[in-house]
């Protein structure tokens, strides 16, 4: 089975711009998994996300979506920027941005047709903002923003849900309700969500790794605290280890 | 006022200036949310160098200018995309040697270049049948690549990098914009001169902008404003006995700031 599984990694190495961004990399992600990446800022978690979307080569190893290639894989995979820097102001409507995710169905020069349409409408009632379609993308509010590209990564239909900070931009008190969507998600995709937001990460997900260089991982919700300093190169105070598994930032 | 479109070169230059307005009017707007409006200014001024071979070659200094204004859209496209040198260093760099080359191409020729003039700050009344013929043919093949690769465009404007994550051939579109911006260019070099070319391309977008919410709304309100302002220039322009590039853009200028103010 490990053949088809979504995501399978084997001794990955990634160099970029002669630094070694990612070493010796294995991960196996199993359908229905909902796995939380964490790691300190530029330990390699986007790049990692981008592997699995083929927009990076590895350097050394292998890495199979769905038991193939990256790229003939991205019709079944679905993507979350990180929050991008688009013009608030830019004259565009939200049922157009999420239209923008049927692209990898369409390729350069297609057509919309009224399926696209009907898909993007679907993926707009699957986050609950259907009666926001027609307005223009900037005049909504952060939360709503990321709701919107959350319905243009499902617009393709997607088994596979990569999202990169997808809580950026959300208001805490909609922190819970957002998870909570990408929760009911998970019943029908498998998702793969990098965050640094732990406390949040381990009450939601039903997996977590933790990335910085190496993967650590053990196909659970379960890391040591050991692993946790070593991957974040810092002490790091963990409370409650069990369920949830909590942890602190660093201590002086 | 309107007995001065009985002159066949104040029809000829109303043709012109309608269909620029059209090329304007879509391009422009995607000039505006890519940020390229210098990419643009240094695409123009590199097709001075073409202007200036055309005199030296004794041909038509347009046909030139198309091959140096895309010369310079996939040079500092490219640049800027593969080197280390930054977009503007390109732009900078590029701008300066058309001007140059124009320069050094002109002096070369040795002859008399009455028209010079023309071709920096435009004179829409100079328009012949076969620039307008010239005109008329690029503006439609523009129309149409957007036609086709609208759903594409909008994507490489509103979020690049998520297009790049999708499978967008995102470099080369962009290179093809630029080769777009760079053939409205020579369109445009006509009517309002190479150093004017950016204001008659960005202007009618910018305001645009700021009155109608989406992207095909903004080109149609920018086509009208075109218009107006070719109309208006050629008017003041005929009337006032002052080149007409200048009174285009001063009435596209105008409307600006009233419409920048108006709208706060």
């Amino acid at each position: 089975m490990t053949g088809t599984n979504p995501v399978s990694i084997e001794n990955l190495w990634v160099r970029l711009d002669g630094r070694t961004v990612l070493e010796d990399v294995n991960l196996e992600v199993r359908e229905g998994d909902f796995l939380g990446m964490i790691g300190p800022n530029g330990g390699g978690k986007t790049t990692l996300l981008k592997a699995i979307l083929g927009l990076l080569k590895p350097s050394h190893g292998k890495v199979r979506v769905f038991g193939t290639s990256p790229e003939a894989a991205r019709k079944r995979v679905g993507y979350l920027p990180q929050k991008s820097l688009f013009d608030q102001r830019f004259p565009v409507s939200a049922l157009e941005v999420v239209m923008m995710g049927r692209y990898g169905r369409k390729g350069l020069l297609g057509r919309y047709t009224p399926e696209d349409r009907d898909a993007a409408s679907s993926a707009l009632e699957a986050v609950g903002m259907e009666e926001h379609a027609d307005r223009e993308i900037g005049g909504l509010s952060g939360g709503q923003q990321q709701r919107i590209f959350v319905a243009r990564a499902l617009v393709s239909e997607p088994d596979l849900l990569l999202l990169d900070e997808p809580a950026t931009g959300i208001d805490s008190s909609r922190l819970g309700e957002f998870y909570e969507l990408l929760r009911d998600l998970n019943e029908k995709m498998t998702i793969i969500m990098v965050s640094h937001d732990i406390s949040a990460v381990s009450t939601y997900v039903k997996k977590i790794a933790c990335v910085n260089r190496k993967l650590y991982y053990h196909g659970s919700k379960e890391l040591t605290a050991e692993e946790i300093e070593e991957a974040y190169q810092c002490p790091v105070e963990m409370i409650a280890h069990g369920v949830p598994h909590r942890v602190l930032r660093e201590h002086d | 006022m309107i007995e001065i479109f009985a002159y066949e070169f104040m029809q000829r230059a109303l043709i012109a200036g309608i269909i620029a307005s059209i090329l304007c009017g879509v391009i422009g707007i995607y000039v505006i949310l890519n940020r390229i409006v210098f990419i643009g200014g240094g695409i123009a001024h590199t097709a001075f160098g073409g202007i200036g071979l055309g005199y030296l070659l004794g041909r038509d200094p347009l046909i030139f200018a198309v091959l140096f204004s895309v010369a310079a859209a996939l040079g500092i496209g490219a640049i800027s995309d593969k080197s280390k040198v930054s977009e503007d260093t390109a732009i900078g760099v590029f701008w300066a040697a058309g001007m140059s080359l124009g320069i050094v191409f002109v002096s070369l020729s040795r002859g008399y270049a009455p028209d010079l003039f023309d071709y920096l700050f435009g004179n829409i009344l100079a328009v012949s049948w076969n620039d307008v013929l010239l005109i008329s043919v690029l503006t439609l093949a523009m129309l149409v690549l957007v036609a086709l690769l609208y759903k594409d465009l909008l994507i490489l404007s509103f979020d690049s990098s998520y297009g790049e994550a999708v499978g967008l051939p995102v470099r080369e579109l962009r290179l093809l914009l630029l080769c777009m911006v760079a053939l409205s260019v020579v369109v445009l070099i006509k009517i309002v001169g190479i150093i004017l070319v950016i204001a008659l391309l960005t202007i009618p977008g910018a305001i645009g902008r700021q009155h109608a919410r989406s992207l095909t709304r903004i080109m149609a309100l920018s086509i009208l404003l075109g218009a107006s302002f070719v109309l208006v220039g050629l008017v003041a322009s005929y009337l006032l006995n002052i080149p007409s590039g200048a009174t285009i853009i001063l009435a596209a200028a105008g409307t600006f700031f009233a419409s920048t103010i108006l709208s706060r």
